[in-house]
């Protein structure tokens, strides 16, 4: 059921064609999933399993490593609030505290009726706007507790759906590389010489 | 115990270097300077290393001792647990390296234990144990823990952590067998890439990150390799632990010998350890030319079948009142008698002795010898699912000749699920790019992902699939671009060995100097056809035995630690000649369907309760070592059979007959060294002298003339293939609660698009009709079966069996799938 839909298939598989080794197309195939049911789903770990030829383990070995991939559902919109040193001096504490009893939940979980997810977060580059927090991987500089409320109000009002696409969307279009645009990777197997930027060393000499 | 293969027993205090004296050059010419060599200054000794040699084997094999986790001889270097660091001099000054992930360079200078080196591998350790729960009071593997050794030999003593460690919830399955406890775990990244490299089985995965980095399954997708064992022993701390042995002793309490697996023919090396005169493990020993310290989990984990207490412990002859337990003494006048009457009444024409291939050379010989007394025309240590001997008399291959041969053919069974660990050498050869297999199959097998050319044809014409291939310019080429072995076996028991001889003889007319390595599965197989136990004449074999018996021609049926109603694939003639064998002695060591039909049981010595030697299918014969007394009363094979032989009359043992005179088990192992033509060389000097074991001889014959008869397949039949799982019915399995439950069980696989043109629902029992009988058993929709053909497992508890339907006599058998 959460496996690709016929419509994503054909497009991992444009994506796994770009590749010279299949298994390279793994975590741009997770992205599809996670775009496709706003988490990767078990069912289609084990179909990019099947459509990059390894183990369900391997696909979730890789795709566990990367924090942005979610194996649970989470709301439509995740709030990342920045807890890091910066934001943590100009009351990010203070912000999360709020963000918990303005959600009703704690750091971590998901609003009743599915829409946020509230999470703590490391350093989000943003620390001359401190602090800061990401819906969606989009910022929000200087946030104050009343910026907060005003922005759950309009997130909930669908009021910033033309800014704030749902949770694992990767983006509002999709690049289709054209087959003569390819960078022509070389399967590493294949490799005989060094990169072409590199000199062939020179023959050996005898000293 | 788990570090066998790797730590040498050298005392690290004891000082190596050579003590001064002048060695005094003998005035011989120089000798070549190897170009391979490399020399480097080893905590101030000068050693000679060989190119591509990694630091930590070249300290390791010098006498030093550097402490590591995840470097494993057998498997890749990846550097995860950094406890191997030294400090190299590569001409840039003194550095910090893990040993395990660095070659030798040419005066290279390397320190293990300078004071900066043992500093950093002391803080390795306190960085190690920052989250390990030292929960060894209650841990299986307190006492031969690599991590609390080196923690005590190389560690600081104490540490700066006082933070709360890790929690995980303590040992959760990753498998029916295999336990995990990820507090344990050091991360070596040893069992995910045993997982990976060595067994194919990518189903453990290190997960998340950092912190949170823990060895993983896939829900629901447990770790089920049939080589999942290795990881426990590899495992330098107790994270896994195998569900046969948790909590039954401390390291301590064991005893150890080593020995030889004797559950398949591949011979794997062995310690068997005990506690309290019950078997509790066996761990792989590292045996260069057979099994790289690797065992399959049946070898690894059948001890629970020895322990067993469904065990024949006693006698037994059967009175009126069914068989009863009586004196060994009586049950062999009983068995003596039994010959005698056949003899009398029937001549030596009335009797026949199966079996033999699952004991020792020792108990083969003795059992051949008594055939040759009674002048036996009937014996077999196969049993209607092997070769004709003539396979074993082609110019034989070795493992390692296979695992480096340019090509090799596989005709034959799935190697994954009858000769486990050689099917890790082959796959190893093919995935390092030393080999390509051309494997010749009905059937997709566990090779066949790693098979340069996967070669699928209708079952019975394995002969022509060879024609066709050989004159395939590719294969052609491939074929005589290097040594050629062939690896044979029996690739369908639902069909004759004539297609797969002829097969054979098809890729030696082609490729001449190729060699064989026979693929027969059981454990001493090739020993005991070597012995003694291979019929005459073909009129003698097994088949030609059950027929004999169940036209009512055999007096006294003899089964040798054999259940034909188990191990024949024709069930159906099993059964007749069972009933039609006027006499049965059975000698074995649990009660099978066989047994209970018997006249006199007598009780057999189980491996691990008796030495000798065995041998594998190499011919390479290695020792077996008694570990445990024997369960009751139980005696060896060939004790039983020396007894018997010394009974009968004026046919007996006697004067200068090679077991006249024999009192134990060596005193046998002399007179086939004497006497067996193929054995001269295998003296028991030569097993102690030998870490590897002794070949023992070739024979040399032509294989036999086949005239392969397979009629065309109606196109409503389906062709029946028949195959060996690694878990079935035999004993050793069915014995051992935790292997027993991982058989598959019976059932017909059938292709889903065959299974709608039928119209059957996977999973219903549908009737199967061979030209034979008929056998109801459920359908289970599988993708990897061809169209038109039924796929079963062998010797499978279920409803239904399938080996109802097989007909030893016919070349192919195919079947109707009816609706019920
Ligand atoms: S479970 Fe054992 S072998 Fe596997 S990574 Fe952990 S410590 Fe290493
Ligand atoms: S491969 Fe064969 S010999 Fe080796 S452990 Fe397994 S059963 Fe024993
Ligand atoms: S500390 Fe919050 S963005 Fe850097
Ligand atoms: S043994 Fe070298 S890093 Fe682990």
């Amino acid at each position: 059921m959460s496996r690709l839909s016929d419509h994503n298939v054909v497009l991992a598989k444009e994506i796994i064609a770009r590749y010279p080794k299949q298994k390279s197309a793994l975590i741009p195939l997770v992205h599809l999933s996670q775009e496709q049911n706003g988490y990767v789903t078990e069912d289609a770990m084990r179909h990019i399993a099947e459509l990059v030829n390894v183990t369900p383990a391997e696909v979730l070995g890789t795709a566990s490593f990367y924090e942005m991939f979610k194996f649970e559902p989470v709301g439509k919109y995740v709030v990342n609030v920045c807890t890091t040193l910066s934001c943590a001096l100009l009351g990010a504490g203070e912000l999360m505290h709020h963000a918990e009893e303005k959600l009703g939940v704690k750091a971590g979980g998901t609003t009743a009726d599915g829409l946020i997810t509230l999470e703590p977060a490391e350093c989000q580059a943003a620390c001359t706007e401190a602090p800061c927090l990401q819906v969606n991987y989009r910022h929000k500089y200087r946030v104050t507790p009343a910026d907060f409320d005003a922005m759950i109000d309009d997130l909930r009002a669908g009021k910033l759906d033309g800014e704030i696409p749902p949770h694992g969307t990767l983006g509002t279009q999709r690049q289709h590389i054209p087959d003569d645009k390819g960078v022509g990777a070389v399967h590493p197997d294949d490799v005989t010489d060094g990169p072409a930027w590199i000199p062939a060393p020179a023959p050996e000499e005898s000293n | 115990m788990s570090e066998e293969t790797e730590a040498p027993d050298v005392d690290p205090t004891d000082d190596a270097t050579p003590d001064g004296d002048t060695v005094v050059e003998a005035v011989e010419p120089e000798p070549e300077p190897d170009p391979n060599a490399v020399a480097v200054t080893l905590n101030g000794r000068e050693v000679v290393a060989q190119k591509g040699d990694l630091v930590i084997a070249v300290a390791e094999s010098n006498g030093a001792t550097v402490p590591h986790f995840c470097y494993h001889p057998r498997m890749s270097s990846v550097g995860m647990c950094r406890q191997c660091l030294v400090e190299v001099d590569t001409g840039r000054g003194m550095q910090l390296q893990p040993s395990c992930m660095i070659t030798v360079s040419p005066d290279m200078k390397i320190e293990t234990e300078s004071p900066t080196a043992k500093r950093a591998q002391e803080g390795m350790v306190e960085l190690l144990l920052a989250n390990h729960p030292l929960d060894c009071p209650v841990c299986d593997k307190g006492g031969e823990c690599p991590l609390q050794d080196q923690a005590f030999a190389h560690g600081p003593g104490e540490s700066r952590f006082v933070e709360e460690k890790r929690h995980y919830e303590k040992p959760i399955p990753i498998s029916d067998l295999v336990l995990l406890d990820r507090e344990r775990c050091i991360l070596c990244d040893r069992c995910t890439r045993f997982a990976d490299e060595v067994a194919g089985d990518k189903l453990i995965h290190f997960t998340q990150r950092g912190n949170n980095t823990q060895v993983m399954t896939f829900p629901d997708e447990p770790f089920a390799s049939y080589f999942s064992g290795n990881t426990v022993q590899i495992c330098p701390v107790g994270a896994l632990t195998a569900e046969p042995y948790r909590f039954k002793a401390r390291p301590w309490d064991l005893d150890q010998v080593e020995s030889t697996c004797t559950t398949c023919s591949v011979g794997c090396r062995t310690v068997v350890q005990s506690s309290r005169d019950e078997l509790l493990r066996y761990q792989g020993v590292d045996s260069d030319p057979v099994n790289h310290g690797w065992l399959c989990d049946r070898g690894r984990f059948n001890f629970e079948a020895t322990n067993s207490d469904h065990r024949i412990t006693d006698p037994m002859v059967r009175t009126d009142a069914g068989l009863i337990e009586t004196r060994w003494s009586g049950a062999m006048s009983s068995a003596v008698g039994l010959i005698n009457e056949a003899l009398s009444t029937g001549g030596p024409d009335s009797i026949a002795i199966l079996g033999g291939a699952r004991g020792s050379n020792e108990d083969a010989f003795a059992w051949g010898q008594l055939a040759d007394a009674i002048d036996v025309p009937y014996r077999d240590a196969q049993l209607g699912d092997g070769l004709p001997i003539e396979v074993l008399g082609q110019r034989r291959a070795t493992i390692d000749e296979a695992a480096n041969a340019a090509t090799i053919v596989l005709i034959g069974p799935d190697l994954k699920e009858e000769l486990p660990v050689l099917f890790l050498r082959l796959r190893d050869a093919a995935e390092k790019g030393r080999s390509k297999i051309v494997e010749f199959s009905a059937v997709e097998t566990g090779m066949s992902r790693y098979a340069w050319k996967s070669i699928r044809h209708e079952s019975g014409t394995q002969h022509d699939a060879v024609t066709a291939a050989v004159a395939d310019a590719d294969i052609a080429a491939q074929l005589a671009s290097g040594p050629v072995v062939v690896v044979v076996g029996r690739p369908n028991l639902a069909e004759s060995a004539d297609a797969t001889v002829a097969a054979l003889q098809n890729v030696l007319n082609a490729v001449p100097a190729a060699k064989v390595l026979p693929a027969l599965r059981r454990g001493n197989v090739v020993g005991a056809l070597s012995l003694g136990m291979a019929p005459t004449s073909p009129d003698g074999d097994a088949i030609a035995a059950l027929n004999a018996a169940a036209d009512g021609k055999i007096g006294l049926l003899i089964l040798v630690g054999s259940d034909p109603l188990n191990d024949c694939p024709d069930t159906e003639l099993a059964r007749r000649a069972l009933a039609g064998a006027r006499r049965i002695i059975s000698v074995d060591t649990h009660p099978s369907e066989s047994t209970h039909l018997a006249d006199v049981v007598l009780a057999a010595a189980a491996y691990g309760e008796k030495s000798g030697t065995t041998t594998n299918l190499e011919g390479r014969v290695t020792t077996l070592a008694q570990k445990v007394t024997a369960a009751g009363t139980a005696r060896p094979d060939w004790m039983i059979a020396v007894e018997l032989g010394t009974s009968i009359g004026d046919r007996s043992f006697t004067g200068d007959h090679p077991l006249a005179d024999v009192a134990t088990v060596d005193d046998v192992t002399d007179a086939i060294a004497a006497t067996a033509p193929l054995f001269p060389a295998v003296t028991r000097e030569a097993l102690a002298a030998s870490v590897d074991g002794v070949m023992s001889a070739q024979p040399a014959a032509a294989l036999p003339d086949v005239t392969v008869e397979v009629g065309g397949r109606n196109s409503y039949d389906y062709r029946l293939v028949v195959n060996r799982k690694l878990y079935d019915r035999a004993v050793g399995t069915a014995m051992s609660p935790s292997l027993a439950k991982l058989a598959p069980g019976a059932g017909a696989h059938v292709h889903p698009l065959d299974l709608d043109g039928i119209g059957v629902a996977a999973g219903s029992d549908v009737r199967l009709i061979s030209a034979k009988a008929t056998a109801v058993l459920p359908v289970i929709a599988n993708n990897n079966v061809p169209r038109g053909v039924v796929w079963a497992p062998f010797n499978q508890s279920g409803a239904g069996s399938i080996e109802d339907i097989i007909d030893a006599a016919a070349a192919t058998t195919d079947v109707r799938i009816e609706r019920i």
